[in-house]
């Protein structure tokens, strides 16, 4: 029963599996800095909101560290689900996007600001760049509960395609404000796994 | 032995009616809670709606002593809808052996704009789910899917799966949206609205048309489920992995949720499949090349957002509770608005009520994210 390897993503840090990325920048600009620096093959990245772009620079970095997005056999890939949690879900898009229609004067909702009121578009996100077609789910909860995630995150191997779930907590408050740990979870996993949660949980500020 | 899992009580609250019998005789008869509106806050762009008097929320929160001004609109319909399908079940829901799934898009979101006294934190789905899972006393951590429109089948899936682990005994399932100018200015924003009735897919469907509904499913883990009842008997979640706001041109997601869920059945069994058939050009075309490629392309299609419009977070639970009442009545419900088929893939909708003698019925939706979801409910038994 290993520990599993990690991604912390916060405004002002980012560590994999114990390694501090170094970066000059925080926030928003970080995410972008990050990007540069470890992707930076993906344009779409800058049209996301920062809940989608703290989900997929840290799943980038994730899969970068466990080098496995082009190994594995492509039914494995492509049965990958993408399960996350989190607590502010979406409420930083949707105060954006609340902007844009609370003045009458000042009316203007967009279709590219309002799609990210909806917390699964980070799933998805994730799902297009990694071309994983298994289960994508976000789930709100009340607070980081270890015990709830791992609950849950079990839950998704019932479904016998699903053969590894990317999990994760991604909260984003404001624009340069936000939390985040991203993991891979197997079969073998699942045993101990609440402890496991707890143990990446413990290293982050969430 | 596996545990199998038993629907035990619903409801629906929408403007048909207030419990699942009246909707599901309103929608026989014909009946549709949509109605045109020229503007609502901000938004001045004529659209259609299925809107809930709130005023009749209130007189029926009352009757049951749901303290008036405690509550937000989006909460009301939740406890509304809850406690007559608690009643119902009647199961102990301040138990630990009971789970709160709460399926919702936007909760209170309509609090951003005017937060009508409430605290700011009741924006946050899981303080609302608090709400009720406070009002019936349970002591777990409710658990909100938040999939967009395809949040109210995982929501029972979810609970599906947390049922069958053992560590519960029951699940009560329930979910609601609230139409404010948030919403609907986005979804116009999308020019994805239809100001007059939606025609789910007909040649000439022009939009969709949004709708408020509260609905709720109790659930039951059993060793078995006695003929005559309900059983839940499998689920499952796709992504398209193609678009996060365009259904994919092959329909792959769909398509491979409803062969998840054929392992359990065969096409001749099936007395329809519900469809998300929100009729707007691209949704309803996807639907009907992921159903040819599944093989269902002979088995009845139908959809119910001519009645309700597209209610969101309650949409997988409403429609899969009217399905109930539907194969219960040897019935495929008129797919109200569609009248010329207009998809690539002639799948047989139909504007008329059908026979059937089918005793399951597959329960299929998409949206936003790339995401789709189908589930497969059986009626035990023979007839």
């Amino acid at each position: 029963m290993g520990q599993l390897d990690y991604v912390i993503l916060e405004s002002d840090r980012a560590v994999v599996s114990g390694r501090v990325l170094e970066h000059e920048s925080s926030g928003n600009a970080m995410l972008a800095e990050l990007y540069r620096a470890h992707i930076a093959d993906w344009p779409k990245f800058f049209k996301m909101d920062t809940l989608s772009k703290v989900g997929f620079v840290a799943s980038e970095l994730l899969l970068k560290q466990l080098s496995e997005r082009r190994c594995g056999s492509e039914e494995y890939i492509s049965n990958r689900a993408i399960v996350l949690f989190g607590t502010t879900a979406s409420l930083c898009a949707d105060k954006n996007y609340q902007e844009t229609i609370q003045d009458i004067d000042n009316y203007y909702p967009s279709p590219a600001l309002f799609v990210y009121t909806l917390p699964n578009i980070v799933t998805g996100e994730i799902a297009i760049r990694n071309h994983y077609r298994g289960e994508t789910s976000f789930y709100v909860v009340e607070g980081a509960d270890a015990a709830q995630m791992a609950f849950h995150l079990s839950c998704a191997f019932a479904d016998d395609r699903t053969e590894s779930v990317l999990a994760g907590w991604v909260d984003s408050t404001g624009n340069d404000d936000f939390k985040s740990f991203f993991t891979l979870i197997g079969k073998d996993d699942v045993e101990g796994l609440e402890d496991k949660i707890k143990t990446i949980l413990n290293k982050t500020n969430i | 032995m596996e545990r199998l899992i038993q629907c035990i009580a619903d409801n629906v609250v929408s403007p048909l009616g207030l419990d699942s019998v009246s909707n599901y005789e309103s929608v026989k008869a014909g009946r549709s809670g949509l109605k045109r509106y020229e503007s609502m806050g901000n938004v001045h762009t004529p659209f259609t709606l299925s809107r809930i008097d709130r005023q009749v929320v209130d007189d029926a929160c009352s009757r049951i002593g749901l303290a008036d001004g405690r509550y937000t609109f989006f909460e009301k319909m939740l406890l509304l809808s809850s406690v007559q399908a608690v009643r119902d079940a009647g199961i102990d829901a301040s138990s630990d052996k009971v789970l709160f799934v709460v399926s919702t898009t936007k909760g209170n979101v309509s609090l951003l704009g005017d937060p009508a006294g409430f605290p700011s934190e009741r924006v946050l789905l899981g303080k609302a789910a608090r709400q009720i899972t406070d009002f019936f006393g349970n002591p777990n951590s409710p658990l909100v899917v938040c999939n967009a429109c395809i949040s109210g089948v995982c929501a029972q899936i979810e609970a599906m799966r947390a049922l069958k682990s053992g560590r519960y005994d029951y699940a009560v399932v329930m979910g609601a949206d609230e139409q404010s100018p948030f919403i609907i200015s986005g979804f116009l924003s999308f020019k994805a609205i239809s100001d007059d009735f939606c025609r789910p897919f007909d040649k000439d469907r022009r939009g969709l048309n949004l709708g408020e509904c509260a609905a709720t499913v109790v659930l039951k883990a059993a060793d078995s489920v006695p003929d005559d009842c309900w059983e839940l008997v499998t689920g499952a979640i796709r992504n398209d992995a193609n678009h996060i706001s365009g259904p994919s041109r092959t329909g792959e997601g769909s398509y491979l949720a409803l062969m998840e869920t054929l392992r359990c059945c065969r096409p001749e069994d099936l007395a329809f499949v519900n469809v998300h058939g929100t009729a707007t050009a691209y949704n309803d075309e996807m639907e009907s090349i992921a159903i040819y490629r599944a093989g269902l392309i002979d088995v009845p299609v139908t959809g119910l957002k001519g009645y309700y419009g597209h209610t969101m977070g309650a949409a997988g639970i409403m429609e899969s509770i009217l399905s109930m009442y539907a194969v219960r009545d040897h019935t495929v419900l008129a797919t109200r608005g569609f009248a010329v088929q207009g998809t690539t893939y002639p799948v047989s909708v139909s504007p008329e009520l059908r026979v059937t003698d089918g005793r399951q019925f597959i329960k299929l939706l998409s949206g936003f994210g790339g995401c789709n979801a189908a589930l497969l409910y059986r009626l035990n038994g023979k007839w």
